[in-house]
């Protein structure tokens, strides 16, 4: 499923004529041209320029009073606060798996590789309905740890520990999917030649793999805040929606626009496409340096 | 038989020890294979144990009631459309993001990744304000009898929307590779563009093609956060599968839950394996590496 997030090396520039409008073979008439490129752009525009206006337009619609008043409110700040809680626990702990998991299946050579990829890959085709579902089974009251949490007065579903499952649940294979290719394509004869010179296991991993692949790490890492931050079906199920308490900040958008506060909820939401644009930023900065990285050593080698 | 003896003078050496450089092989996939268990396959295994409670017909009562095989019509049948859409469209997109120069063009070729970074929620609210009667598009289709907001058609452009960009970026980089060769010899063989497009183009990219409606249809078919708020959710009509599962939880019925994830899941994981074997078949096409 990851196979459309990966990152990119695109090393096309956007400005003069593309490769293929530089040949007559490859080139097409102007009537062709503007008709697929204007459908394409008119779809573009509909489908996703207009809802990512949409959002900020509506946000302001009733002033920027309304607009501040509605992200300052007690209840925003305890999702806000809630939102990035979730966040910074989900975050490293998938890191460590991601690093471990693309460690084991990139260096080493053992059976069932293809298999344990497959099972990795698990999460992201699982709705997140049912990636919520499965911890209210095994934590909810009726679940089979249920009676044994409620006698020693631990609560995990309706409350904190839910959500974080359910954000390590969603962002589960983003790090380690990133990283397995890349670190499967830089082979293993660097880290060998290390280990024979004396290095440690550690300073192996730190000095020669990591600068290999930190623009895949970090791609990673964005990818798995943003859904993180973001996730609102998992979540949606173990939270409980209690105001101030267990909200994060996509449910607290479902609860105001609910009561039919809408430029509140849209100003909430505006906060969190302003995260989306910003991991779109950070996304498209790490492709561009990632790309110069990988012509540079191409021309080194050549 | 003196051949055989001949090709190897030496006696076989038994197979050598396996040697392993570097460190680590053990602690990382013990820690790998710890992290999965506990954390995906036993809660996804609580599913199918769960299900395992019910008789084989209470099963078949509850996944095939009416009101829930009414939603497993809306959810694939607006998924496989959503998907088709984004199929044509998403090609067409990739295509100018590949072929034409345009202002704006890096600024486009990075917001189609909006909807994987856009949380589900703020997609869902901005598509009904859009979409409602007063909307910016709505007002246009309410004069011509098109109403989607709140309606079957609103799952539809919701699903439009979240899976597009897994057929742009999964096709983009396979139109980037192509040899501009191919079409030359083509033009050269007295091939129309049309002809070279389609007899040409189109087989090398079709693999692909179809990992990305794959893609995008397997997601449609889970999500929920962008389509709830405008499909209006009315019984029979438009309740996704999903919402059929959330509503069963609200009424503490786990198992009538828990038997509707089992039938989206055995369908997931279908969708898996045939994800899968496409992405080994693109690569093979094209000689990429996945």
């Amino acid at each position: 499923m990851a196979g459309a997030t990966t990152l990119r090396l695109n090393t096309a520039g956007s400005f003069g004529q593309t490769r293929f409008e530089a040949r007559a073979a490859t080139r097409e008439t102007p009537l062709v041209k503007w008709l697929s490129l204007g459908t394409a752009l008119t779809f573009f525009a509909v489908f996703l320029l207009m809802p990512l206006i949409a959002v900020f337009v509506e946000a302001l619609r009733k002033g920027w009073e309304t607009y501040l008043t509605a992200l300052i409110d007690p209840d925003a700040l305890s999702a806000l606060r809630l939102t990035l809680l979730a966040a910074a626990i989900a975050l490293p702990l998938n890191l460590v798996f991601g690093v471990c998991a693309a460690w084991a299946i990139a260096k080493f050579e053992f059976r069932g590789k293809h298999f344990l990829i497959t099972l990795i890959d698990l999460p992201f085709s699982v709705s997140p309905v049912i990636a919520g579902l499965v911890y209210v089974l095994l934590f909810g009251a009726q679940g089979w740890f249920g009676p044994w949490l409620a006698e020693h007065d631990v609560k995990i579903i309706f409350a904190v520990p839910g959500i974080v499952l359910a954000t390590v649940f969603v962002t589960f294979p983003f790090i380690a999917r990133e990283l397995i290719p890349l670190m499967q394509a830089q082979g293993k004869e660097e880290e060998e030649a290390a280990v024979v010179l004396g290095a440690s296991g550690l300073q192996t991993f730190w000095y020669v793999t990591l600068p290999n692949v930190k623009w895949g790490l970090l791609y990673g890492v964005i990818l798995t805040n943003a859904r993180a931050m973001g996730e609102f079906g998992a979540v949606s199920v173990v939270s409980g929606h209690i105001r101030g308490e267990t909200n994060t900040l996509p449910l607290h958008v479902e609860i105001l626009y609910n009561e039919y506060q809408f430029a509140a909820a849209f100003a909430v939401a505006s906060l969190l496409a302003l995260l989306a644009l910003v991991t779109l930023g950070i996304k498209t900065w790490i492709e561009h340096r990632a790309a110069h990285a990988h012509q540079d050593l191409h021309e080194g080698q050549s | 038989m003196n051949t055989a003896t001949l090709a190897s003078p030496f006696p076989r050496p038994s197979a050598p020890p396996r040697l392993r450089v570097l460190p680590g092989f053990r602690l990382t996939l013990g820690y790998t294979l710890a992290y999965l268990s506990l954390l995906v396959l036993i809660p996804l295994a609580a599913v199918f144990l769960k299900t395992a409670e019910l008789s084989f017909a209470e099963f078949r009562d509850v996944v095939t009631a009416p009101r829930v095989v009414a939603s497993y019509k809306l959810s694939f049948g607006m998924s496989l459309l959503a998907a088709a859409i984004n199929a044509v469209f998403g090609l067409m997109l990739a295509w100018a993001l590949v072929r034409y120069s345009f202002p704006g063009k890096k600024l486009i070729d990075a917001l189609v990744d909006l909807p994987f970074a856009l949380p589900t929620a703020v997609a869902g609210i901005a598509l009904t304000a859009l979409y409602a009667k007063n909307g910016w598009i709505g007002q246009f289709l309410e004069p011509l009898g098109i109403q989607v907001a709140f309606k079957p058609l609103g799952v539809l452009v919701a699903l439009v929307f979240i899976g597009l960009p897994f057929v742009v970026r999964t096709v983009q980089p396979i139109l980037e590779d192509l040899d501009a060769e191919l079409e030359e010899a083509a033009t050269s063989l007295g091939a129309q563009r049309g002809q070279a497009f389609r007899h040409v183009i189109l087989p090398i990219v079709f693999p692909a093609l179809l990992t990305g409606f794959a893609l995008a249809f397997a997601r449609a078919v889970g999500e929920y956060g962008s389509v709830i708020f405008i499909a209006g959710n009315l019984p029979m009509v438009s309740e996704i599968t999903p919402l059929m599962i959330i509503t069963k939880l609200e009424q503490y019925d786990y198992t009538g839950a828990t038997a509707i994830a089992t039938v989206m899941l055995i369908l997931s994981f279908a969708l898996l394996l045939v994800i899968n074997g496409l992405q080994a078949w693109t690569a093979k096409r094209t000689g990429r590496d996945r």
